[in-house]
């Protein structure tokens, strides 16, 4: 009973100091999902590595903050931000209206196209909604291929996956007849041996921008426009000085920052 | 009369005034009122008709999606759980370690890594599993859903088979033997109506953790309660997602467990003293 009651106390003191602890916080949290290779993923002794996390490093060098990350599942990634896990969500989010709902996002840091890759014995022939009447897609959950597959491949089966790597193994295994990711997550799946059974069949084509939206952004808590003018002057920072295009040559052929806007 | 005989046991007399266990009592049963309420209002004042509207549907058929998928696994479990509970009690020291074995394995890993492994595991063995002509059940994730529940839950619905019957005392075999029963008689018209009473409790449980770990299939792409409430909440990014299926799983469960009870109320009338 003692010990509890001192637990108790204990718990509510953290709790009050708690909100004045963040406050004081001087470093940037930053959360990521570290399961969407090349962008984010997390390495087998549990280092966070990727596009997203090294363009996040060169932004706060950039604003002469020092940086933490946290690794969160994509299904509760913005209820994280939320709920003040962390400040910033670095991980390939999509800019889209339903999310600016909840949260504030930064100029977009790279935009890159949705495609589908079916078998490479598959007799399917292009990606309108017709080609693939009858089949079945997969596509993680909560992503804009996933509302962008539902709202257009209305004749087919669109089956919600948690992430792309399990949607990966049901269309090697052959469960899926195709499946919708981006462009740059699925030639790295591809290029790796369990790819091996599969090919890029075509991009969908148009790809509305109101549901792609313009680009992947970083995610911050509502009302915190500070952060977000400062992450604004950054990405054009790196952009500018050649920081950027540095980090884009490590991980694509291609610039992936797209259109400039 | 000695003064010895008035020593009676008593329980101790009721504390009075505000001892520092009470008021910690007092506050910490606040507290979960105050949870409580803070969930209705938040349910009241959040209250959205277009959410209701959208998902609702949704929701129905998800609850509809496991309560199937429970029901079929507990029954296809229950029929499984008697060769295992045979086994478990057998003095054949092969078929005994075979039973303990399964058992052990499927109490001791979790049923969320045996969900995966059914689904994603068979699904590296697409070649064999077609030339044995099995390709088609496993390709859905229902079936898989079905499988590695019923196969969990016979593992655990074995174990209470085996403790209910086993606690029937030995005297009723013999008995039973001593009247000229054989033994399949015994065990239905003696044993079994005596140890289901054992049972029932434990059975209970064994469904409402069926009912609770069924939303588990949502990662498998089975669009049960869990899955319908998942992509709610993908769309609108709205928490009432998780907390409406929150509230159907607490009602589900609550009707469960209240059948048990009536259940239990019936079948024990004649040990009611």
């Amino acid at each position: 009973m003692r010990i509890s009651l001192r637990i108790a106390l204990a718990a509510s003191a953290a709790l009050l100091t708690l909100g004045v602890a963040q406050a004081q916080e001087k470093t940037l949290r930053i959360g990521t999902e570290g399961a969407y290779p090349p962008f984010n993923n997390l390495t087998a002794d549990g280092q966070l590595v990727g596009f997203d996390i090294d363009i996040a490093k060169a932004l706060c060098d950039e604003m002469k903050v020092k940086c933490t990350f946290v690794a969160q599942d994509w299904d509760g990634i913005i209820p994280a931000l939320q709920a003040g896990k962390f400040d910033a969500i670095v991980a390939s989010m999509s800019i889209t209206p339903e999310r600016k709902e909840k949260v504030d996002f930064s100029n977009k840091y790279y935009n890159t196209p949705s495609a589908i890759a079916v078998p490479k014995d598959s007799t399917l022939k292009g990606v309108t909604k017709e080609d693939l009447a009858g089949k079945t897609i997969g596509v993680a959950t909560t992503t804009t291929h996933f509302n962008y597959a539902s709202k257009t491949y209305t004749d087919s089966t669109v089956k919600g996956y948690p992430s792309s790597p399990e949607e990966q193994a049901d269309l090697a295994n052959g469960r899926l007849d195709a499946i919708e990711d981006d462009i740059v997550v699925l030639q790295q799946f591809l290029d790796s041996p369990d790819g091996a059974c599969c090919k890029i069949l075509g991009q969908p084509s148009p790809q509305p921008v109101e549901i792609f939206g313009p680009g992947a952004g970083i995610a911050v808590r509502k009302g915190e426009t500070d952060l977000v003018n400062k992450l604004n002057s950054a990405i054009a920072a790196i952009r500018a000085n050649g920081k950027y295009k540095e980090i884009n040559d490590k991980y694509f052929k291609f610039d992936v920052y797209g259109a400039e806007s | 009369m000695s003064a010895t005989a008035t020593m009676v046991e008593r329980p101790p007399p009721r504390a009075r005034g505000w001892p520092r266990r009470r008021i910690a009592g007092y506050a910490l049963v606040g507290l979960w009122i105050l949870f409580g309420i803070g969930i209705v209002s938040y349910l009241f004042f959040a209250w959205n008709p277009d959410f209701f509207a959208k998902y609702a549907p949704a929701y129905l058929s998800g609850l509809g999606v496991t309560l199937a998928l429970v029901s079929i696994s507990m029954v296809l479990g229950a029929i499984l759980s008697v060769p295992v509970a045979y086994g478990r009690m057998s003095s054949n020291r092969i078929l005994s370690g075979l039973a303990y074995c399964y058992v052990y394995f499927f109490r001791g890993t979790p049923l969320l890594v045996q969900t995966y492994l059914v689904y994603y595991g068979l699904g590296s063995f697409r070649v064999e599993l077609q030339s044995v002509g099995l390709w088609d059940f496993f390709k859905d994730a229902f079936n898989c859903g079905v499988f590695a529940f019923a196969l969990n839950t016979a593992a655990y619905q074995a174990e209470i088979l085996r403790g209910a019957i086993e606690s029937v005392p030995r005297g009723q075999w013999e008995g039973a033997a001593s009247l000229g029963l054989h033994k399949l008689q015994t065990l239905r018209k003696i044993i079994l109506p005596q140890a289901l009473i054992v049972a029932l409790r434990p059975y209970g449980n064994e469904l409402i953790l069926m009912v609770k770990a069924s939303a588990i299939v949502a990662i498998i792409t089975v669009y049960d309660l869990m899955g319908n409430a998942k992509l709610a909440f993908a769309n609108s990014f709205d928490i009432q997602a998780y907390i409406w299926v929150a509230l159907v799983y607490l009602v589900m469960v609550e009707i469960l467990r209240h059948g048990v009870e009536w259940i239990e109320r019936r079948i024990t009338v004649h040990l009611k003293r």
